[in-house]
């Protein structure tokens, strides 16, 4: 079975239809990127599958279960979890609390007041294994907000990946980094993806043709094609759409 | 962040949770030892009422500073709690002078526990609505609920005895550890026992799951949807939990005041909660300890030096709040941070300096302030910290300006030294 399955997608903010109507099958253990122009509605799409808001109408389905108009807490129980565009973390929690957070639920210890938290073993067990992937064992007891920014973006995938989701949806996850960081960033990246479903939004044409197994290309609200990197480089109709202006 | 300092936050904090003890140690050993420095009744009443209020103060903080939602209402949970108590307090009276019935075997030393069950009962019915949204939304509700709440105490007189309210006796039931609770000393060791009770569930409240996502919730709710918690749910529980302690406070009300009226269910009661947790500091644990502690000595002694102690009161905390956004415990914790990072002797000149600088100001706005309300007032001098100055005369305005324009020259004069530091 597919991990995703979207069928006729489409979502209207009033007048202005952003998503005009999505098919695209993501199957199990993919990494699966959507390119596209500034505007073509990648974030839109994104919010719609995680919950962030209800598809004005169509179907996505998660290993066979619709879960469009769900609320995020209820996808994300389901298995998908997604990371943000800009960094969307709990600033004034260290860095270790930010991935404890994001580990109770996982351990049956969301609502919690008659445990102390360091006793929940399997969450800090979890969030110590995820500090240590994502490589800020030295920054676990700052504050997240005063993270420096790529180590702000690792903290992002961390919590997104901390509940173990099968299927994570990374929204531009090296948007503003330098080469090296990019560079860190991609491995990470490569560890998330084993194992998992990925779906990842991503500017960097070099990230893209380096990690993805297949590539959407989104242009207006619609995908105008689907396939192998290599297909998608040497699809006319992408090269016009998209990479095309980019070169130019 | 360079990398030694990093591994200087780390040592620390290995440190501390060794530590950990050490500040529980001190506080049980003040509370023991209080009693015994001061003697007097009224230091007893004072005491009494800064325990109810450290409570208070820091259950308000549990929905403020963890929770990030900003109540107008808590005195709501305090009064409804106290109420709670005051009825179980007079059907313990009822019951003994009968001789018989569940509550002739309740002790009131048990009180406060009803004031929490109370407390939190009454969160727990009015909460859910409240809790959809943080900020403006549910500022104005609690606001809202806080006006109604006190308003209808005195449209029931049967439970909340109209104006007058209700009144009890707290020398009824079974006496538990000999406290007959006649003395005020007696009072005392209940309110220091519920004290330190409440602050150590309430501390151990912030080391649970649900206390981090309180604290998750206040720093972003948006995010906290996406790793599957419900920010509604969080802010709800924290909501009852609040209220619990808020209730507990009240209890600990009934048995040291052993009456209650509809007015500590109002917006005066509420905005005093607020009053000490943004004076003490919302963002440390202990601050609203501090402020509860500060707040309350100045509202009860400032009264008998000045006329104006409630202009004082509102200076103290509009500087605070413009000034010093993080309170007293911020401030102490900005201290503490530097002595940890070895700096402390390179900062402290200037703080000094500002510390010199904020007393001097403060000396001549009082003298100012002083020399106004001689004015109104009838008498001849004016004492200002044993300094006599004449009602009306040139000196006392002279000395308060100058004062003034010194302060102010001093906290510029070492604005450099602050800044070059920070």
């Amino acid at each position: 079975m597919s991990a995703l399955n979207i069928k006729g997608l489409k979502k209207q903010f009033g007048p202005a239809e952003v998503i005009c109507g999505v098919d695209l099958v993501v199957e199990k253990n993919e990494v699966h990127a959507v390119i596209g122009p500034n505007g073509a509605g990648k974030s839109t799409f994104f919010n719609l599958l995680s919950g962030a808001f209800p598809p004005t109408s169509g179907e996505i389905q998660l290993y066979g279960e619709r879960i469009d108009g769900l609320s995020p807490e209820k996808i994300q129980k389901r298995g998908l979890s997604r990371s943000f565009q800009v960094s969307n973390v709990f600033g004034n929690l260290s860095v270790f609390e930010n991935l404890r957070c994001a580990c109770f639920k996982q351990s049956r210890a969301g609502y919690v007041f008659w445990r102390s938290a360091a006793r929940v073993r399997e969450a800090n067990r979890r969030a110590e294994e995820v500090l240590e992937m994502i490589g800020l064992q030295a920054l676990r007891d700052v504050p997240a907000g005063s993270l420096p920014y790529a180590s702000q973006r690792a903290l992002e995938i961390g919590m997104t990946i901390a509940c173990d989701a099968p299927v994570v949806l990374l929204d531009e996850p090296t948007a503003g980094m330098s080469n090296t960081e990019t560079a860190q960033a991609i491995k990470l990246i490569r560890q998330v993806a084993e194992g998992r479903t990925l779906m990842i939004v991503e500017h960097d044409m070099g990230v893209v043709f380096e990690l993805a197994d297949r590539i959407s290309v989104l242009v207006y609200g619609k995908i105008i094609a689907t396939g192998k990197p290599e297909d998608i480089r040497n699809d006319p109709k992408v090269r016009e759409a998209y990479l095309g202006e980019e070169a130019a | 962040m360079s990398d030694d300092m990093t591994a200087t936050m780390i040592r620390s904090n290995q440190r501390f949770a060794l530590r950990g003890l050490v500040p529980w140690l001190v506080f049980a050993a003040v509370l023991l030892i209080l009693p015994f420095i001061f003697t007097d009744g009224f230091s007893f009443t004072l005491m009494n009422a800064i325990g109810i209020n450290i409570v208070f103060a820091l259950s308000y903080n549990m929905l403020l500073g963890q929770g990030g939602m900003l109540s107008f209402g808590h005195a709501v949970f305090f009064g409804l709690g106290s109420y709670a108590a005051m009825h179980a307090m007079i059907a313990i009276d009822d019951a003994s002078y009968a001789g018989e019935g569940f509550w002739a075997h309740v002790p009131v030393v048990a009180m406060p526990l009803i004031g929490m069950i109370g407390g939190g009962l009454v969160a727990l019915v009015l909460g859910w609505p409240f809790c959809r949204r943080a900020g403006t939304a549910f500022a104005m509700i609690t606001l809202g609920l806080g006006e109604m709440i006190a308003a209808a105490g005195q449209m029931f007189p049967s439970v909340f005895g109209g104006e007058a309210g209700i009144y009890g006796n707290r020398m009824v039931g079974p006496q538990w550890f000999g406290l007959e609770l006649a003395q005020a000393a007696d009072v005392y060791w209940f309110i220091a026992f519920w004290t330190f009770a409440g602050v150590l569930a309430m501390w151990a409240f912030t080391r649970t799951p649900l206390g981090r996502l309180s604290n998750a919730v206040r720093d972003n709710a948006d995010r906290l949807q996406f790793i599957g918690y419900q920010p509604r749910n969080i802010r709800f529980l924290v909501f009852i939990a609040s209220g619990s302690f808020g209730g507990l406070a009240g209890g600990m009300a009934a048995v040291n005041y052993e009456i209650i009226t509809p007015e500590s269910l109002g917006l005066i009661p509420s905005g005093l909660a607020l009053l000490m947790a943004a004076v003490g500091g919302l963002g440390v644990f202990y601050g609203p300890i501090v402020g509860a502690v500060l707040v309350t000595l100045m509202n009860s002694l400032l009264s008998d030096y000045s006329d104006a102690s409630i202009l004082y009161v509102g200076l103290i905390f509009l500087s605070i709040v413009m000034f010093a956004p993080r309170g007293l415990g911020g401030g102490i914790e900005h201290v503490r941070t530097a002595y940890r990072e070895g700096i402390l002797a390179r900062r402290l000149p200037g703080w000094i300096g500002g510390a010199a600088a904020v007393l001097l100001i403060a000396l001549g706005l009082i003298i100012v302030i002083e020399m106004m309300f001689a004015g109104h007032g009838g008498g001849d001098t004016v004492n200002v910290f044993g300094i006599q100055f004449q009602a009306g005369g040139a000196t006392g305005w002279l000395a308060g300006v100058v004062a003034l324009v010194v302060g102010v020259l001093v906290m510029r004069a070492t604005r450099k030294n602050r800044e070059v530091n920070a």
